[in-house]
């Protein structure tokens, strides 16, 4: 998209972002998720769209985050915002730490491999978390009461979330812009070459990895406070809602754009929000029927549509013979 | 941790336990082999890595239960389980699989890691989330004046298990059809040259596959526990069995299976049972990640 197109649409999201909650406050918290859903979208989407690597995995990050703030916050005995930001870089910090090291071990991996190696991290990341005492075993952790109203907490959380999600949206703008987005785009169309072609792929694909990594970490360290309690796999780890979740969206929007992402998680969000309640007990049926339903026929998403549809609108040159 | 040491020097001084736990593993792992026998056969032939293996056991062993609640034995469950998986893996197979069989495998994965979060949730409402098992009604043996113990079923379980194996390997070496899977599997285009129907060849192919777990499923309700979401567990074992013995390896996939058995019932031992699933997911993320890093000497890697 051209770049004044960016900038209104971006300024139309701010302008939304800060009038929402005071016009709708009954909605803070689901405004909070909306933002907490876009990030995810768009962190996942570092891998699995413009680098090609398919993630199942990325929520360890989020849970590692999730848990290295609830520990900070328990133990390091500060007052409720110190502890929080405290917490948020704590647990960045440990998630980009646990996405270097996995880097090294697990994207060496290419396709499938690495998409059922993560997914099996994943899984065991919850386990683990769920059998460990030290952080609460199966009943999970507690976390801090904000110091004030109801209202006030969520307005606060709902803000929170928009700068996460605004930060990660224009820290990853950039990058895409930068040689590190022309690396991973060239992984993607073939990793091969790219090393033949000098390109120290190691580096970048742990480095990408890092980059999601440090968002969700931030984001999962801010979570236990506007849920209220970590639980080990409904809150953190939680594989089967957030962590399919973040790869649907995605794919709904578009993989591999740069606004797919967000559209996708606002699209699936607000849908969710809306039938969520009536689908008591057959919401995974119809989680499960959409992701085939979208894989199968929609594998591009609707930006992706939209490109293939309109390749000029979104500065290709076209070619026509 | 002091309590993984003190059971490890529990079972160094009760080596009797240590049996026990490997007889129970070895007899769990024909199970597991038997479905990973069903996944190499589709990724071979059909390219698609099936997420949706495990909600097919747990599905067999949910048709055995409901048949048992019917009034019907149990040991009837066996067929049946396989005949009722048979149907739905080829509805399956027709309305989803078809379509994403030869595209991108991050497609198929996904496309079948859909399918099995649909089927978790269905087994779900259907039989509610509770653990379910069914007596066959048979006795327990009894070894080392009474300090180990061998459930009669589990033994039965393991001989059905060898037996399907076997049957399976016989149908496709000798039958028509078997030979044109075979055939498929090694250059779906000259099959196709040569008069096979490729696209029917699949859907058998994945349907055979259904019935495989549908049968285990059978057996996994007698001797073992069902239960909907218990259904990844078992994927991933296929998939590590496979990936550890390579496709087409039948004496790998038993080795690999029985050996994974006994492996886990050690490990949860070991680690505490609570432990049992993250050591399952542990050790596929192991296995790749050492098998990988053989192969990076190399500079290749897994495909």
């Amino acid at each position: 998209m051209s770049p004044a197109r960016d900038t209104v649409l971006m300024s139309a999201i701010a302008v939304f972002a800060i009038a929402a909650p005071l016009v709708f406050p009954d909605f803070r918290t689901q405004i909070a998720m909306l933002w907490i859903m876009v990030l995810f979208a768009q962190t996942w989407d570092v891998m699995g769209g413009q680098m090609g690597y398919n993630s199942f995995g990325n929520i360890v990050f989020f849970g590692i985050g999730v848990y290295a703030s609830a520990v900070v916050q328990r133990d390091w005995n500060l007052d409720y915002f110190a502890g929080l930001g405290a917490g948020m870089i704590v647990g960045a910090a440990v998630a980009v730490v646990a996405a270097a090291v996995m880097g090294f071990l697990i994207l060496r991996m290419r396709g499938h491999y690495f998409a059922i190696a993560t997914l099996g991290l994943g899984i065991a990341a919850g386990e683990i978390a769920g059998g460990w005492e030290y952080v609460g075993a199966g009943s999970g952790m507690t976390t801090p009461l904000y110091p004030g109203t109801i209202d006030g907490r969520n307005l606060f959380f709902a803000y929170l979330f928009f700068a996460l999600a605004a930060i990660t949206f224009l820290i990853l703008k950039w990058l895409y812009g930068t040689r590190f987005g022309l690396t991973i785009n060239a992984i993607r169309d073939n990793e091969d070459k790219a090393e033949a072609m000098g390109l120290r792929t190691g580096v970048f694909k742990s480095f990408a990895w890092s980059v999601s990594a440090i968002f969700l970490g931030l984001c999962g360290g801010a979570i236990g406070n506007l849920i209220g309690f970590v639980d080990p796999r409904d809150v953190a780890f939680a594989g089967p809602t957030f962590g399919v979740w973040m790869v649907l969206m995605a794919i709904l929007g578009g993989k591999g754009t740069l606004w797919g992402p967000v559209l996708g998680a606002v699209l699936f969000h607000i849908t969710q929000e809306m039938t969520w309640t009536y689908l008591l007990g057959w919401q995974r049926v119809a989680l499960g029927l959409l992701i085939v339903v979208i894989v199968v026929f929609f594998p591009l998403g609707i930006l992706g549509w939209a490109r293939e549809r309109w390749p000029h609108r979104f500065g290709h040159k076209v070619e026509t013979s | 941790m002091t309590a993984m040491w003190d059971n490890i020097q529990l079972l160094i001084e009760a080596p009797l336990l240590t049996v026990q736990l490997v007889l129970d593993g070895l007899l769990i792992g024909a199970i597991f082999a038997l479905a990973a026998y069903g996944m190499a056969l589709v990724w071979g032939v059909t390219n698609i890595i099936n997420i949706v293996q495990g909600e097919f056991v747990m599905l067999g062993g949910f048709v055995t239960y409901q048949l048992v609640q019917w009034g019907i034995s149990p040991f009837l469950g066996i067929p049946i389980a396989a005949a009722v998986l048979f149907v739905i893996g080829y509805l399956i197979y027709r309305t989803v699989i078809f379509r994403v069989a030869n595209q991108d495998l991050f497609i198929s994965l996904l496309a079948t890691f859909g399918l099995s979060i649909l089927f978790q949730q269905l087994m779900n409402q259907i039989w509610s989330g509770n653990v379910q098992s069914v007596d066959p009604g048979l006795g327990t043996w009894f070894l080392f004046e009474y300090t180990v113990t061998i459930g009669q079923i589990k033994v039965l379980a393991f001989a059905v298990a060898a037996v399907i194996a076997v049957l399976l390997t016989l149908f496709l070496k000798r039958s028509r059809l078997g030979q044109a899977i075979r055939a498929t599997a090694q250059n779906p285009q000259a099959a196709r040259v040569l008069g096979i129907d490729t696209d029917r060849v699949y859907a058998a192919t994945y349907a055979i596959n259904a019935a495989l777990c549908g049968a285990a499923g059978a057996l996994v309700v007698m001797a073992y526990t069902v239960h909907p979401y218990a259904g990844l567990p078992y994927t991933v074992r296929s998939f590590m069995i496979v990936i550890t013995a390579g496709l087409g390896n039948l004496p790998g996939v038993i080795a690999a299976g029985l050996g994974l058995g006994a492996a886990e019932g050690v490990a949860s031992y070991i680690l505490g049972a609570e432990f049992r699933v993250a050591f399952v997911f542990g050790l596929l993320v192991l296995i790749l990640v050492v098998r990988n890093g053989l192969l990076a000497r190399e500079r290749k890697y897994l495909k």
